[in-house]
């Protein structure tokens, strides 16, 4: 009798909606060093209950994928080569047969494996079992593995717990010796495979470990290990340079940090604001840092081959970690008008206490990571009465962090998405009067995955402002080095994966001015990674450990629980001025979110080779 | 303290105690099969599971510290029904075919399951398919595999050298040779540990047992046997022999009933062992500068491999005196034989031994210098003998007190402590000091080499030369020691090594039972039939002597040389016995 009916979910329906859910967050949780093939076998398999069942490539054909994949996975069958062939063979042919996307997709995916991962299916044919390094990969605690500097962070969330703070302090010293910067900047790559995920959400560590800053009161270095007598210069007191020579010097070593400006720090003083560190909280740091004995040249600039040379024959050992500073140009007519500042020099500017005056002035930022953000957002602050942000591509694209994006818009700022810039207009004096940009497509995928921008068929249009921003990234400043020999690849210093750059004369490098543009983290990571190289390096296997012990966890169902979420000062209350925005946890939140770690450490496959590494 | 209520009972135990601790204090038993004291407390067969009030889900008892107030219940109708599934789930995956394997009656497995009453399984067998060779003396057959990690920590923790690891992933999951390698490629020792800490039959060594009874067959062969000092503390425990009745002369019955023409003791090798390697020993000490110091004893062959394979430089720096084994074998085919009145080819020479690396070493080529192919021909393990006596249906009150055969099985107290840690550095010191100085010790003088410490050091006076010897057994501490010595910070004259806890009364072919260490309980007996013994130097055993007057003059004789001394530089670490003998 009826014609239409008002479409409605039954109880089915929502359940599976519901497992949706629970497997993108189970795939989100994936352990580091799963096996490629298996996880091909398991995708496939969901693949294939999708398919609608029209066409035998994909109603058959995936079957039959799946049944070639298990027989190279069963241990008790003998296999051979021809197998891998006739997996390949007949992906290629479902790939160009089927359909719809369900089948070539799928196929595709098992395509990708078999060249992505070859060595893997012939592990399994030739030796019944994983290759080797698989199992290496297994990492028994997510968290750790997946942090650059491998901080120990279900240890000292327990030590939280147990109302320890100074000694969670010092367990995190024992990788980082930014705890605080970490604790109010990291981007928390840590949370990104918590297996909380599996039950509601990532643990809140970055918080967590600003909670045992926040409450640690005065935590002391380690002591100073036997001098050695040996000396080490680090050209650069950033993160990575300091975090080099805070291990260094405890190991025993006497090690000089050659800054060129005027204050340690680097990137944390001179490009970070101080809404989201503040100058005191990074200071802390930087303190406990040269506790240790560190000495500090700051205004020293190693630019010339003299000075280098000098640093050369005084020292046994140098790391080159001067990160990347420099503006790159944003390559359109009319970038050198008065009012068009590089966001690093604006930044680096404030760090030394000049603050450009934006009262009255209307900005625009160009650009999408989060110096855009952090541009946008000083602008606001010094004044500006308009912020613009002009994004070639879509929010979604940003590099920033979400946070960061939402930040700035809470503050009023624009996103003007989708838009290239294409010229600056300027008045007769050469001052900046308007971006003019032209509208874009979000087109095919890039490399990155992201949608590649394409001109539209729209005109250009014209973005009146009296001051532009460009944040389109840093390059390193290279020149004098390269010219000192030191090799350079693709803009920046090329040193190994063991930070080593020449392993005849002791020179080692590390942090942004090697991988470009990156995390704090991943400087203090590579500031470790020297640290142990170098002490290798000039005969010495001191170790760095920590005298704390861990409380084992209590027994516990761990329902699913709420995520404790940092809280910030709100938007039209913080907009105007430099204090910082975030607000630490309270006690009870604390406690609240410390008790949803799982304790990997203790659980699973972390009690089976004592879930830590309690030295290095 | 905590105080707390298992089953009903209220428990006050220290702060940190397990649960399964716990309620052992009170008389609760908790099944366990993985966990394995101070080395593998992982919680992963999870057969130890039990019910805390108010939680929902099962905690293990072996990794969980008892809290203040807790209500446990261990054998709740939740905790029955739930364990059940998880050993048939256990049983699932595991090849139960009891009838057949070495571990039946010895099985942690086999008497869960038997406990629990387990008769139907709701699961399909996935067992793993086993591939190895079969032909090497430690055989892990997968499909028997419990994954309980036991054999990876043991061979990590306390011999340190990390043959088994984990291998594949996934549901794939299991114990192989580290990096997929060949256990034949790499440094195995060949020790054992891993064997006797299996909790099932998926290690175990190669069973010979049919070898021997062919060469039982063989009416041409005469069959001489010899048993190892530590076979005597532990061979009556799995065949129903209580420890006063398991006597050194009830073995030799068994022996005797078997088939075996000849039983004599290794323990008149081990005081030849003693007669060359501490003449050795003098003799590198009066020419101090051509050696490197320490001397090392060299007659545990999984030390051996030890060496060869992780420290190669210092292969030389080994005694080169034979194992008592090897020098038994050499002379049983041309001294014993000679005496006997036998055709030396016609000997078919087995050795009981507490160990499986003997197994190996009896096939090593270059040790061989008697002149008819090898010098061992075959060895027993203990329980391969335990297995013997019992598939001929010998009961112990079969068996009466026998001697050895003449001349042979003389031994002196010296010889029979061999098989403890420290033994064989107190036997040698007791006859160096009559060699260096023509007089006898108080045989007791050396005791302080004695008792289970993994690293053991004493200072003596010989003959006016202070002498520093250390003693260690398990080959983590041999490394640890090994290190020190490299880096300088200790330094030893002379130093024995056993590869196995506690030496051999503690090897890797001993009898054993889940959870029991045994070595110490059964070093003690060897130092009461030291104690016992009218001869307490292996220079007065008049076996030995006679064997220099008539045989080979002196220690370090040429003779001696050829037949009782070797060089390990050149013996090949193929674990294969060879096909083609």
């Amino acid at each position: 009798m009826n014609r239409l009916y008002i479409k409605s979910r039954d109880t089915a329906q929502k359940t599976v909606e519901g497992l949706y859910k629970d497997l993108e967050r189970r795939i989100i949780a994936s352990p580091p060093g799963q096996c490629p093939v298996d996880l091909t076998a398991s995708f496939l398999r969901v693949c294939h209950s999708q398919s609608c069942g029209k066409c035998v490539p994909c109603r058959v054909g995936l079957g039959q994928l799946q049944h070639i994949i298990d027989k190279i996975l069963d241990m008790d069958q003998e296999n051979d080569m021809e197998d891998i062939r006739l997996l390949e063979r007949t992906a290629e042919a479902i790939s160009a047969m089927a359909d719809c996307a369900i089948g070539t997709e799928a196929a595709n995916m098992v395509l990708r494996g078999i060249r992505g991962f070859r060595e893997d299916f012939e592990s399994h044919v030739k030796y019944h079992t994983c290759a080797e390094y698989i199992r290496s990969n297994i990492q028994a605690v997510p968290c750790v593995a997946t942090c650059p500097a491998g901080v120990d962070v279900p240890g000292y969330t327990a030590l939280i717990k147990a109302g320890r703070y100074k000694d969670a302090v010092k367990l995190i010293r024992k990788d980082n010796p930014f705890p605080t910067v970490c604790a109010l900047i990291c981007e928390h790559p840590c949370e990104t495979r918590c297996r909380r995920n599996l039950i509601d959400a990532p643990i809140n560590i970055r918080g967590l470990k600003r909670f045992a800053v926040d409450n640690c009161g005065d935590v002391p270095v380690p002591e100073k290990m036997d001098d050695t007598g040996k000396k080490i210069a680090v050209i650069g007191g950033g993160p990575s340079g300091l975090s080099a020579a805070y291990f260094l010097s405890i190991m025993g070593h006497k090690v000089t940090v050659f800054e060129k400006r005027a204050q340690l720090g680097g990137m944390l003083r001179y490009g970070i604001p101080n809404y989201r560190l503040p100058r005191e909280r990074l200071q802390w740091d930087i303190d406990a840092v040269l506790s240790t004995g560190v000495e500090a040249k700051c205004n020293y600039d190693i630019s010339s081959p003299e000075s280098m040379a000098e640093v050369r024959d005084n020292y046994d050992a140098i790391y080159i970690s001067i990160g990347s500073h420099n503006a790159k140009s944003i390559g359109i007519p009319g970038e050198y008008a008065k009012g068009v500042i590089p966001a690093v020099e604006m930044l680096r500017g404030i760090g030394d206490d000049a603050m450009p005056d934006f009262a009255g002035k209307v900005v625009v930022v160009i650009g999408g990571g989060n110096v855009a953000m952090d541009v946008a957002r000083t602008a606001k602050r010094l004044g500006a009465t308009d912020v613009s942000i002009v994004y070639r591509r879509r929010r979604d694209d940003m590099t920033a962090l979400p946070d960061e994006i939402g930040g700035a818009i809470a503050e009023g700022c624009d996103l003007i998405q989708l838009k290239a810039p294409s010229r600056i207009e300027t008045d007769k004096h050469g001052e900046v009067k308007a971006l003019w940009v032209k509208p874009q497509l979000a087109g095919q995928a890039d490399e990155s995955g992201r949608p590649r921008p394409i001109d539209s068929s729209e005109p250009e249009q014209k973005i009146p402002c009296d001051i532009i921003i460009s944040a389109i990234g840093q390059a390193t400043d290279i020149r004098f080095f390269e010219e000192f020999g030191i090799p350079v690849f693709r803009g920046n210093i090329k040193a190994a994966r063991s930070s080593v750059v020449d392993t005849v004369s002791g020179i080692y490098a590390g942090g942004d001015c090697v991988t470009g543009p990156s995390t704090v983290i991943n400087a203090v990571a590579a500031g470790k990674v020297a640290a142990a190289n170098i002490d290798t390096y000039l005969g010495f296997k001191h170790e760095i450990e920590v005298d704390v012990d861990i409380p084992n966890p209590d027994p516990n169902d761990n329902p699913p629980c709420g995520r404790v979420e940092m809280k910030e000062r709100y938007a039209k209350q913080r907009g105007n001025d430099f204090d910082e925005i975030e607000q630490g946890m309270s006690l009870e939140e604390a406690m609240l979110e410390a008790s949803r770690c799982l304790r990997c450490d203790y659980h699973g496959f972390g009690s089976f080779r004592g879930g830590r590494d309690t030295k290095w | 303290m905590v105080k707390l209520m298992i089953n009903g009972q209220e428990v006050t135990v220290k702060e940190g105690t397990s649960i399964m601790d716990a309620a052992e204090k009170v008389g609760i038993h908790i099944p366990h099969l993985c966990y394995l004291r101070g080395l593998n407390e992982i919680g992963a067969c999870r057969v130890c599971v039990v019910e805390i009030k108010g939680m929902k889900k099962l905690v293990t008892a072996c990794n969980t510290a008892c809290e203040e107030g807790m209500e446990i219940f261990t054998n709740s109708p939740r905790v029955r029904s739930l364990r059940r599934i998880n050993v048939e789930l256990i049983l699932s995956d595991h090849n139960a075919n009891c009838a057949s394997c070495i571990k039946s009656g010895n099985c942690t497995l086999q008497s869960i399951a038997n406990d629990m009453g387990i008769i139907t399984n709701d699961y399909n067998n996935i067992a793993e398919k086993a591939r190895w060779d079969l032909n090497i003396p430690l055989i892990r057959d997968a499909s028997k595999c419990v994954k309980c990690m036991r054999c990876v920590q043991i061979c990590e923790k306390v011999q340190d050298l990390g043959v088994w690891n984990l291998i594949g992933s996934g549901y794939r999951t299991t114990i192989g040779v580290r990096e997929n390698n060949n256990i034949n490629e790499i440094d195995c020792a060949l020790c054992g540990q891993c064997i006797t800490h299996c909790p099932v039959g998926a290690l175990r060594e190669r069973d010979d047992r049919l070898t021997f009874n062919d060469a039982i067959a063989d009416e041409d062969k005469v069959i001489i046997a010899q048993v190892a000092p530590a076979v005597r503390t532990a061979w009556g425990e799995q065949i129903g022999l209580k420890d006063k009745d398991a006597t050194m002369g009830k073995l030799v019955c068994a022996l005797k009933k078997i088939g075996v023409d000849y039983v004599f003791d290794t323990n008149y090798s081990a005081d030849m062992t003693i007669m060359e390697e501490g003449s050795e020993f003098l003799s590198r000490l009066s020419n101090r500068n051509r050696y490197k110091w320490p001397m090392y004893t060299s007659c545990c062959p999984g030390w051996v491999r030890f060496m060869k394979t992780q420290y190669p430089d210092m292969v030389d720096d080994l005694s080169t005196a034979k194992s008592p084994q090897q020098m038994f074998g050499a002379l049983s085919k041309t001294y014993i034989a000679e005496k006997l009145g036998v055709d030396p080819s016609k000997i078919y020479s087995v050795s009981i031994m507490p160990c499986t690396a003997k197994k190996y070493e009896r096939s090593v080529r270059e040790v061989n210098s008697a002149g008819y192919g090898s010098d061992v021909d075959l060895v027993l393990t203990t329980r391969e003998l335990d297995r013997f006596i019992r598939s001929d249906s010998i009961k112990p009150q079969d068996l009466i007190d026998m001697p050895f055969d003449d001349i042979f099985g003389e031994s002196s107290g010296a010889a029979v402590i061999f098989g403890a840690t420290g033994g064989v550095m107190e036997a040698a010191l007791r006859s160096a000091y009559f060699l260096a100085t023509g007089k006898n010790p108080d045989p007791d003088a050396f005791k302080n080499v004695r008792g289970m410490d993994g690293w053991k050091e004493a200072t003596f006076d010989l003959a006016g030369t202070e002498l520093k010897v250390a003693v260690v057994s398990g080959l983590g501490n041999a490394r640890r020691l090994v290190e020190a010595v490299r880096k300088g910070e200790v330094a030893y004259d002379f130093v024995e090594v056993m590869a196995c806890p506690g030496g051999c009364v503690g090897g890797g072919g001993q009898p054993f039972k889940d959870g029991e260490e045994k070595a110490e309980e059964r070093a003690k007996k060897l130092y009461g039939l030291d104690k016992i013994n009218d001869i307490r130097f292996s220079h007065e055993n008049p076996a030995v002597k006679l064997t220099y007057s008539e045989f080979l003059d002196n220690p370090l004789s040429h003779r001696a040389h050829e037949l009782l001394h070797t060089d390990l530089n050149s013996w090949n670490l193929d674990m294969r016995q060879d096909m083609e003998e």
